[in-house]
């Protein structure tokens, strides 16, 4: 308590890091042009995909991918999942997390390094950076020129494309959700939905911001995986590492040639960290600001075969097999990491899921009953002394095609039954119903039974009235006022 | 983190952690320091904007409680006035269904199935607000209150039959064409004696099989009972007199139920539902009670009423 001294007055800003504007160069090797390839996939997967038609007759939507939350729908492709079939989803949720698990333990922060949204989007608008203001010496000068109109001139527009990256990004979204020409018809006739309009808007601004301002502080400061990651991690897992057994004492090619004994590999050119999008310098290690995307080995690969070096100075490597090279011992081949217990299990698990989602998709069928009894009351006592029962029935017909299906009482001697909608002198052991397309038909079907039946078991039976001739049972039970087994 | 921040020289009042080469915040409690990892200033840009949006929350919506009433917010909004605003949206989104609905005659309402079955939802939704209290929750009453899913009908029990019953009621006082008519109190009244009524009860439980039939008894039923609930037991819809033949019993099916309804009956009352409800709305209820299982089809009434009685004379 002794050496209180008087707090400093200073502005709360200087508590708080401001950002460092990160300018990585261009370069171009194996990494860079995977990353390419990458974005280029991953993109027009997300741009494309909702305008690819698919036929599925006159009762079902033409487009290939829909999630049509009006109607409880998901179309994808040949496959359609109704609502009570969300475990489809679950399992492909479950397979996600699995893969990553998988990815992260094989081959450490793929994800973020060539896959994650953010980092295809930085590396986007880091492309609209370069094509606007040139490379990386020339940002930086650009960055801290005074504002004058020519600057104010090179970002708006700069920003304005931005923009329409944003807008489209935002825009593509909701083309999944409904059929995209349809919508983008209404979305520019001032049609669409107001939830259209929030989306795009609300995706635009996160696109505009995380992508073109936020960037690598999205990844050190925001997202949860990188911490997960560590500790999905182990030794085994690939890593971009920088050997320092072999670089180190680093030192220009000059200071190398007078005293070559004193020297390692690198010619600290610091092109490693010029290249790398979040600004990070391999040298110093693993950290959570590294995404593994591999430019900087690019980078020194190509330094390094200048300088006549071998490559991979920075590389792929694990942290045991660093540690083997390190000692001077031989590196194994990189399948070695791939392929170990850790790895194969979750393969395996990641593997089963999705076998048993294959084989649950191929034996579905579709068509369903199901049955709910009246609880209130359980059972209703007509004149004659006979006894009626009242169920909610329903009817699924999967099919983008309207069905004739049977119901079939099975069970309950003396029984028949009919509907709310037909008269009970029309009742009977068997009624067929034509089910809508793609729906599911509710009936209220009533059972009358004879005076002194007993309360029993019984079944409604239904069968398709097509060549397909799928069908299904639901069993319920009949409730009688003599009571039984 | 990012880039390298760590400073060589610390600032006044601090000093750099060696282990870590990260610099103090400069505040030390019995020897523990905090290491500065400083917040990333959008972070303290966006507790700003969280407060600017706070302020402008405040001051367009209701926020403040005061004694009386909160603060009201410059755009007027509140709770009750959506919710009458989505009110208003669904009175015009049914009102095309209530038009068609009237615009039918009620006999020919169940032709038009897709209206037939938008009547009977509307009828079950105006039927959990309604009549849920008498009636029970899925329409199956309890001794007093009857049972709308079975197929006795003491007033009749096609469409117009019921219709007309809710419009007006049962015994609904000032009524003109309410439904209405009075069993004798037998035994209260002093017109039959205990014995009697005991003897009338067996007469009444023999029709459906149960009681014991006597001469007495017979005489006494043909005289007092046959009148109303016809000579057989079959009732008589006309004045809502019950079937007395058969497994449905308002007011229960034991000796002492029907000795006491002899003895001092108790009569229901249903209120004249056209003084609450609007036509539409109760089309749709008796549209609802004749799907429940029990719904009589509509036959055109016979020229002579005496007719549909003789049926029941010996």
């Amino acid at each position: 308590m002794s050496n209180l001294e008087p707090a400093v007055h200073h502005s709360p800003l200087g508590d708080y890091q401001a950002r460092k504007s990160v300018h990585p160069k261009r370069i171009d090797g194996a990494f860079r042009r995977f990353k390419w390839l990458i974005m280029a996939v991953t993109l027009a997967i997300y741009y494309a995909t909702p305008w690819i038609r698919w036929d599925r007759g006159a009762y079902a939507p033409n487009q290939a991918v829909l999630i049509d939350l009006e109607h409880r729908r998901f179309y994808m492709f040949d496959i359609e999942i109704w609502p009570h079939e969300f475990y489809f989803v679950a399992g492909l949720l479950i397979m996600a997390g699995i893969g990553l698990f998988l990815v992260t333990s094989a081959v450490g922060r793929a994800w973020c390094g060539y896959s994650c949204p953010q980092t295809v989007w930085t590396d986007l608008f880091q492309h609209v950076d370069r094509f606007f203001d040139g490379d990386r010496n020339a940002r930086m000068r650009l960055d801290a020129a005074p504002w004058t109109w020519g600057k104010v001139g090179r970002r708006l527009s700069k920003w304005t494309i931005y923009l329409a990256i944003a807008f489209w990004t935002g825009g593509a979204w909701i083309m999944y959700f409904a059929d995209a020409p349809t919508l983008t018809r209404d979305f520019w006739a001032g049609d669409a939905t107001s939830i259209a309009y929030g989306t795009v808007a609300v995706l635009t601004a996160t696109t505009f911001i995380l992508g073109g301002f936020m960037r690598e502080q999205v990844c050190i400061y925001m997202c949860p995986w990188p911490r997960i990651q560590t500790a999905l991690m182990d030794e085994h897992s690939l890593l971009v590492t920088y050997k320092d057994w072999r670089g180190e004492q680093r030192g220009s090619i000059k200071k190398a040639e007078k005293d070559p004994a004193a020297y390692g590999d690198c010619v600290d050119c610091n092109m490693c960290v010029a290249v790398c999008p979040t600004g990070w310098d391999i040298r110093m290690g693993p950290d959570i600001s590294c995404i593994t995307c591999g430019l900087c080995i690019d980078a020194c690969d190509r330094v390094m075969g200048e300088v006549g070096r071998p490559r991979g100075l920075i590389d792929y490597i694990t942290l045991e097999d660093a540690k083997a090279e390190a000692a001077g011992r031989a590196p194994r081949a990189a399948w070695r990491a791939l392929l170990r217990a850790r790895t194969i299990v979750y393969f395996v698990v990641w593997a089963s899921i999705g076998a048993g989602l294959l084989f649950l998709m191929g034996t579905r069928t579709h068509t369903d009953i199901s049955v709910a009894s009246d609880r209130n009351p359980v059972f209703t006592v007509m004149r004659d002394g006979s006894v009626r029962n009242n169920f909610t029935v329903k009817l699924r017909n999967m099919e983008s095609r309207p069905r004739l299906m049977r119901v079939t009482l099975t069970g309950l001697e003396g029984g028949a039954m009919w509907t709310d909608t037909m008269g009970a002198e029309r009742a009977a052991r068997q009624l067929e119903f034509t089910v809508p397309a793609d729906e599911t038909q509710s009936l209220r079907i009533y059972i009358v039974a004879p005076n002194g039946t007993q309360t029993q078991d019984i079944a409604f039976n239904l069968l398709a009235l097509d060549g397909q001739g799928e069908g299904d049972v639901a069993e319920t039970r009949f409730e009688t006022p003599a009571g039984g087994s | 983190m990012a880039n390298d921040q760590r400073p060589q020289v610390p600032h006044p009042g601090r000093r750099i952690d060696v282990p870590t080469g990260t610099e103090t915040v400069g505040h030390e409690w019995d020897g523990i320091e905090e290491l500065n990892n400083p917040l990333p200033r959008w972070w303290l840009w966006s507790l700003y904007a969280t407060i600017v949006w706070a302020v402008a929350y405040v001051i367009a919506y209701p926020a403040w409680p005061l004694i009386e009433q909160g603060t009201q917010g410059v755009l007027g909004w509140t709770s009750r006035g959506q919710l009458e605003a989505e009110l208003t949206a669904e009175d015009a989104r049914r009102a095309p269904i209530l038009q068609a609905v009237m615009a039918v005659s009620i006999t020919q309402l169940p032709q038009n199935a897709a209206l037939m079955s938008q009547a009977v939802a509307g009828g079950a939704a105006a039927f959990r607000v309604h009549c849920v209290q008498c009636h029970g929750a899925n329409a199956a009453g309890s001794a007093g209150f009857p049972n709308l899913t079975d197929d006795e009908w003491l007033w009749g029990g096609d469409l117009p039959s019921i219709e007309s019953t809710l419009l007006s009621g049962v015994r609904h006082p000032g009524d003109a064409q309410t439904r209405t008519s009075m069993m004798p109190a037998f035994g209260q009244g002093g017109m039959l004696s205990d014995e009697q009524i005991g003897q009338v009860t067996q007469q009444v439980l023999s029709l459906t099989g149960r009681g014991q039939a006597s001469a007495v008894g017979g005489e006494l039923y043909a005289t007092n009972c046959a009148i109303c609930h016809g000579t057989a037991g079959a009732g008589l819809r006309q004045f809502g007199a019950p079937s007395l033949n058969d497994a449905v019993w308002l007011y229960g099916d034991t000796a002492e139920a029907i000795h006491s309804q002899i003895f001092a009956p108790k009569h229901g009352v249903m209120p004249a539902w056209k003084e609450r409800l609007d036509p539409a709305t109760i089309r749709m209820l008796a549209a609802y009670v004749h799907s429940l299982g029990g719904g009589e089809d509509f036959v055109e009434a016979p020229a002579d009423p005496v007719a549909v009685e003789s049926d029941e004379q010996p």
